[in-house]
């Protein structure tokens, strides 16, 4: 299977300009940044979270919290997937309990993998509240899942895959969707 | 660490893996570390599985460490006591073996004293097999906790110079670990009084002396292996004060040694013997760094090999 590239919907200023409306909205729905943590869904969404409390500082004058979440021990389904996949190491290292907990994540798709954060996320104590807030929301839920802050709605097709590229782990910023090929 | 996929179902023997699926235990290890670091020390990956801890000789840590992490994984343990168990009726290893699969287990930890039981076992059930101690053989996995103990410590593996020091010949510790450092890159020494020291170790990549001195000279850690006076077969050393006399460690021979030199023993530590108690609890020591690492490092030998199975039921279908 092969991956054909169909269309571009985010470059990298369209991607920064979609992040920094985001923070503005963050930052629209609290009364002070202490009370909120940014944390990432690694891979990419780590780094998106990364990349929105830089621009909430720029903003608001403070930084607010960031950590970054390993799903891979939560999913469900690791005994239907043939290679077991690589664990990551989690990296909270403030105290969750009682903050307003925003998620980050590159795509929402299924809502599994923010199933499987719900769960991590708890483990680490009882935050105030969860919120969600992803970069492209794609559709197809499979869960009652839904994202409080969305970067870009993407009607897609099942056969279709959406592609995040970040600069950190691929070394430009784009957006693209692909379409499987035999 | 992206591209490194396991596919081994057991785990025997450092002898059997490659550089790059150490470095994948070590890896998954770190993450498992950070696991067990928080309020919640429990994680859902093998909910639903089913490890026996099968124990030929007796053991208290590695079985307790062993429990932990599959509980840690949310697994289900079962504790099989040898003394009390029908081996004690004659029933044969792959006997046992093939009773504790037909319960459906998913893997069987096992210690046993003949050095290659558990290749025996493995080759009879389909279930995951996981060395915790063979003979004199191997116990893969505290030398994975060393190693991992040790990059820890000093950031890297590679290039670093390692003495063993201690019963070489009855160790399987010993063995385990000359192989994982050798394959880390490390340059192992072993040290101990010449009927300590077994035929042809060197042919698996330790240095040799007996001379306590030049093993301590340069090494950047030194890993000090147990005495087993209990033993029968060690009749080797006529008295422990002469022992620690000339391969104790001690706070006047450390002094000499590298500033930061890292201590590690497997345990269980005779006092006064193989090392003094300021050393044992020192600044250098890391003792019970190990044990604490060792719940993690097992943790992802489990995750890895409880994989396998389901590998092989998916080829089947």
């Amino acid at each position: 299977m092969t991956l054909k590239e169909k269309t571009k919907i985010l470059d990298k200023e369209s991607m920064d300009r979609t992040l920094e409306r985001i923070a503005h909205e963050i930052i629209e729905r609290i009364k002070s940044i202490d009370e909120i943590a940014l944390v990432g869904i690694k891979n990419r969404g780590a780094h998106l979270g990364v990349r929105l409390a830089d621009k909430i500082k720029n903003i608001s004058g403070s930084r607010p919290l960031v950590g970054a979440l390993d799903i891979t021990l939560y999913r469900d389904d690791l005994t239907q997937v043939s290679e077991q996949p690589v664990v990551h190491a989690t990296e909270i290292d403030f105290d969750i309990e009682g903050k307003k907990i925003i998620l980050v994540d590159d795509v929402l798709f299924t809502g599994r993998t923010i199933r499987c954060a719900l769960d991590a996320l708890v483990d680490f104590g009882r935050p105030g509240q969860i919120q969600l807030a992803v970069l492209i929301d794609r559709g197809h839920r499979e869960l009652p899942i839904r994202a409080d802050y969305v970067g870009k709605n993407v009607p897609t097709s099942n056969k279709e895959v959406v592609e995040v590229k970040l600069s950190e782990v691929d070394g430009k910023d784009e957006v693209v969707i692909c379409e499987k090929t035999e | 660490m992206e591209k490194v996929i396991w596919t081994k179902k057991d785990l025997l023997g450092i002898e059997y893996l490659s550089r790059e699926e150490i470095e994948l235990i070590l890896y998954t290890a770190q993450s498992f570390k950070e696991v067990t670091t928080r309020q919640i020390k429990k994680v859902p990956a093998l909910r639903g599985k089913t490890v026996v801890n099968l124990f030929y000789e007796p053991s208290t840590r590695t079985r307790i460490s062993f429990e932990l992490a599959a509980k840690r994984l949310s697994a289900d343990v079962i504790n099989v006591a040898i003394e009390a168990s029908s081996v004690r009726k004659g029933e044969t290893l792959i006997d046992t073996g093939r009773n504790i699969e037909a319960l459906n287990i998913d893997i069987i930890v096992v210690r046993h004293n003949c050095s290659g039981a558990p290749n025996i076992l493995s080759r009879s059930v389909a279930a995951s097999v996981v060395n915790a101690g063979d003979g004199w053989h191997e116990h893969p996995t505290q030398a994975l906790l060393d190693v991992f103990t040790l990059k820890s410590k000093l950031g890297h593996i590679d290039g670093l110079k390692v003495s063993i020091i201690g019963d070489i010949a009855h160790s399987r510790v010993a063995r385990s670990n000359i192989w994982a450092l050798g394959k880390l890159g490390a340059a192992v020494t072993v040290c101990a009084p010449k009927m300590l020291i077994p035929e042809g170790i060197e042919k698996i990549g330790a240095k040799v002396t007996n001379d306590l001195d030049e093993a301590l000279e340069g090494a950047d850690a030194i890993n000090v292996l147990r005495m087993q006076f209990e033993r029968d077969s060690v009749v080797a050393f006529p008295s422990k004060l002469e022992y620690f006399k000339q391969y104790g460690i001690t706070r006047d021979r450390l002094e000499k040694c590298k500033k930061n030199i890292v201590v590690m023993h497997p345990g269980p530590i005779n006092r006064g013997i193989e090392m003094s108690s300021e050393v044992a609890d020192g600044q250098n020591s890391v003792i019970l760094e190990q044990v604490t690492n060792g719940i993690a490092v097992r943790m992802a030998v489990l995750y890895l090999v409880s994989h396998a199975k389901k590998r092989r039921e998916q080829e089947k279908v």
